[in-house]
């Protein structure tokens, strides 16, 4: 656990960056870290996915499968990997301000 | 006279039988087993099948052998649950009423969930072990083999037995060893996780273990789809993998009923509160087993821990009392490493997998994250232990149902 400045603000974030208290999200954070992660410049398909996570989050307490974001949130899996090269859902969870997605055992 | 109903005689639905044939007040409630199969079948030995240790024959019994007398059975398919009126439509077309349903109907492989998988080269050059069909042709294959790719593939998470691939990959390399095919056998490990298992220290020990037998780990894979007539599989980002032989773990279901009823979550598993297994939606529906989706292992420890806490809390949703909500996710499991040896790793929702002994803090005999030959002869017993006391819901001396800390080390 640590504190790290990101986009001009600091907030707690634990070994491998994920904020821990969502509340200090914000979305000059999230394009931060999407440069970050070399996802680049977020846009509409990218805020998609990272607005159903949040929706997901705050209805289950808990980040969605990669199935859900595609059967309820609408984004075929080919696109999340267009979006989020390399790990769609520890990326996007990532830049949603939100804990890595706890694997299913 | 009301009636408790339970679905599915495997692992959870037999020992919820034999927990509340005891338990309940026979004058006021009658319980129901229903399930579409006669067979019941060990399915922690379909893992032995492909190398020749185990066969159908050997671990298959009948499902009446093991469930309670003065329940009723009925041999039959459940066709619908119309849970806002507590009622079954069975395949008969005849409805059943019930005050209380349990769901025991576990998961299954769903081959088709993935592009190409069971096209024309599953079961020639594609197979799973997880039902006894796939692993038994698998075994005929394994015989013939001689050489070449052998990938051993996780299409997606939740699967039953998260350490079975890992298991199977290490019994391949000391099988083909044996039968000297190794050293013309590249061995693959494929998976969507990050590394070679789901909790981090566990994934490390079993990752170097990987290393060291020579097997090649590709993680983070998403398969797309399989091309079975070139025998490459294609993940999303674009990465392929030639294959002469793939044993795939395919996507793991819930039961299409409850997609049917309106039941289910997107891979038709039942929504459950993960303390109380109280359906989320229906509060005289408890889910024991591989049905819910509450995230701990799919597993028969699993099913035998959470028994008794359905068990009590049935008991107390009937006497009009607040649930317990005492399961805490507690797994506990073997896993074979070849050669004579195995692990054994005992978690929970929190606590992850540490050092100790087990059952018996400071004692044993088995060591926990450690590769001993007793483990091995404790998966070997699981086979007796399981007939003979799982699913009688007998309670084993020192087996708690919660995760115990004594005798770890962290």
């Amino acid at each position: 656990m640590g504190q790290k400045e990101i986009a001009g603000k600091t907030v707690s974030v634990n070994e491998e960056g994920y904020l821990t208290i969502h509340e200090e999200w914000n979305k000059e954070i999230a394009a931060a870290i999407a440069v970050e992660e070399g996802i680049g410049e977020l846009k509409e398909g990218h805020w998609k996915v990272i607005e159903f996570l949040q929706k997901e989050f705050k209805e289950n307490g808990t980040v969605p499968s990669l199935r859900r974001v595609t059967k309820a949130g609408g984004v075929p899996t080919k696109d999340l990997y267009a979006f989020f090269p390399g790990g769609p859902l520890k990326k996007s969870s990532k830049i949603a301000g939100l804990l890595k997605p706890a694997s299913c055992v | 006279m009301k009636r408790i109903v339970i679905l599915g005689a495997g692992t959870g639905g037999t020992m919820m039988a034999n927990h509340l044939v005891k338990k309940i007040n026979k004058k006021e409630w009658s319980i129901t087993v229903i399930d579409q199969e006669t067979k019941h079948y060990y399915q922690a030995g379909y893992i032995f099948i492909p190398f020749g240790m185990e066969s159908k024959r050997t671990l298959t019994k009948q499902i009446k052998q093991f469930l309670p007398k003065g329940i009723g059975h009925m041999n039959i398919r459940v066709d619908l649950i119309k849970p806002e009126e507590n009622k079954l439509v069975l395949s008969d077309g005849k409805e059943l009423d019930y005050d209380i349903l349990i769901t025991a109907t576990g998961c299954r492989i769903v081959p088709s969930e993935v592009e190409g998988m069971d096209g024309e080269g599953w079961m020639r050059d594609i197979f799973d072990f997880y039902t006894v069909e796939g692993a038994t042709a698998l075994a005929e294959k394994l015989k013939t083999w001689e050489g070449g790719n052998l990938v051993v593939h996780t299409a997606e998470m939740p699967i039953k037995c998260p350490v079975a691939p890992l298991e199977f990959t290490f019994l391949s390399d000391w099988f083909l060893t044996k039968n000297g095919k190794r050293s013309a056998t590249k061995l693959i490990y494929v998976t969507p996780l990050s590394g070679a298992f789901t909790k981090e220290k566990t994934s490390e020990i079993l990752g170097h273990l990987l290393e060291n037998k020579n097997i090649e780990i590709v993680p983070d894979f998403a398969v797309e789809k399989i091309d079975p007539a070139n025998r490459i599989m294609r993940s999303f980002d674009g990465i392929e993998i030639k294959y002469d032989l793939l044993v795939t773990i395919p996507t793991n279901m819930g039961d299409e009923l409850y997609e049917k009823s309106g039941m289910g979550d997107e891979l038709n598993f039942i929504p459950t509160d993960k303390h109380t297994l109280q359906s989320k939606k229906h509060e005289n529906i408890f889910v024991i087993g591989d049905a819910s989706d509450v995230p701990t292992s799919k597993a028969g420890s699993v099913a035998h821990a959470q028994g008794e806490v359905v068990t009590k809390n049935i008991l107390r949703y009937i006497a009009g009392k607040d649930l317990l909500p005492d399961f805490d996710g507690h797994a506990n499991c073997f896993i074979e490493s070849g050669y004579g040896k195995g692990f054994l790793i005992d978690f929970n929702y929190d606590i992850p997998p540490a050092e100790g002994t087990f059952p018996v803090p400071g004692l044993g005999p088995f060591s926990l994250l450690k590769e001993t030959r007793m483990n091995h002869l404790g998966k070997l017993s699981a086979k007796w232990i399981y007939w003979n006391i799982f699913l009688k819901g007998i309670k084993i001396p020192f087996i708690t149902s919660k995760l115990t800390m004594k005798g770890k080390k962290f």
